[in-house]
């Protein structure tokens, strides 16, 4: 009778440990903050700083449903084959990875705009770099309040 | 949602030389972020469109790379200078592996 308790005690002890193990692989359950944003930067331009201007991001103030929030991203340039975006890099830092979307833009393509469709878990930042051919970095930041989140729940 | 992801494309035809012309692009697809769980508790693997690309003979000239974070049924518009007369191809790749292409054709006068 004694042994039979500790055994289903020690199988109790087992299930809380796989459980904590299954807890500690589910990192993506975890939410991304501003430092995640910054290391994603970080890793992609250095230390290099964008400016203010130049780029217009435009989201919504207050979305109403976080499974669908419009997103509008245009850049001031002439698009010619010396001047031109090269890309932009969308970031959130409210979601449970920080990465949105990435342009890549040719001259070709006549005007640096893009329109897309995102999810946002909670009220968050939108952060946007656009890289210009010459290596110049502009930054532009807007915030989206979510009634209700895009991720599940 | 296990049809056939189908795009549309909403292109002009025609075109004046020089011209800007916007087009508008959609994929019926779910998006599986791979951070939901099902009725099981187990996590949905993840399954989403990571890249879509435009290319105008042959020529790439708009990239998107998409993270779970991008809706269901991804919507994407962006701009193309009609130079010429060709044809565009867009290319839409699935994290299974699978491609889904659609193409038009455009007349510059």
């Amino acid at each position: 009778m004694a042994l039979r308790t500790i055994g289903s005690r020690r199988d109790t002890l087992k299930a809380g440990a796989i459980g904590a193990v299954a807890l500690a692989l589910a990192p993506r359950l975890a939410h991304a903050d501003a430092a995640a944003v910054e290391a994603e930067i970080k890793k992609l331009y250095g230390d290099k700083k964008g400016a203010e201007g130049k780029v217009k991001l435009d989201v919504p103030q207050i979305a109403e449903n976080g499974l669908v929030v419009p997103i509008n991203i245009e850049i001031e340039s002439p698009m010619t084959d010396k001047d031109f975006v090269k890309s932009v890099h969308v970031w959130a830092d409210g979601n449970p990875s920080p990465g949105v979307l990435s342009y890549t833009f040719t001259p070709e393509a006549g005007k640096a705009s893009a329109s897309a469709r995102m999810r946002l878990a909670t009220t968050q930042n939108i952060i946007c770099i656009a890289e210009m051919s010459d290596g110049k970095l502009f930054t532009a930041k807007s915030q989206v309040k979510v009634t209700i989140g895009g991720c599940g729940g | 949602m296990s049809t056939k992801p189908t795009p549309r494309v909403r292109v002009p035809a025609n075109a004046k030389k020089d011209e800007i012309i916007e087009i508008k692009t959609l994929i019926s697809h779910e998006m599986e972020s791979g951070q939901r769980k099902g009725g099981d508790g187990k996590v949905i693997p993840r399954k989403i469109i990571h890249t879509f690309t435009a290319a105008f003979n042959g020529k790439m000239f708009f990239e998107a790379k998409w993270a779970p974070a991008i809706s269901a049924n991804p919507y994407q518009s962006f701009f193309f200078k009609a130079s010429q007369s060709g044809e565009f191809a867009f290319t839409w790749k699935d994290d299974d592996g699978s491609t889904y292409e659609h193409k038009a054709k455009l007349t510059v006068a």
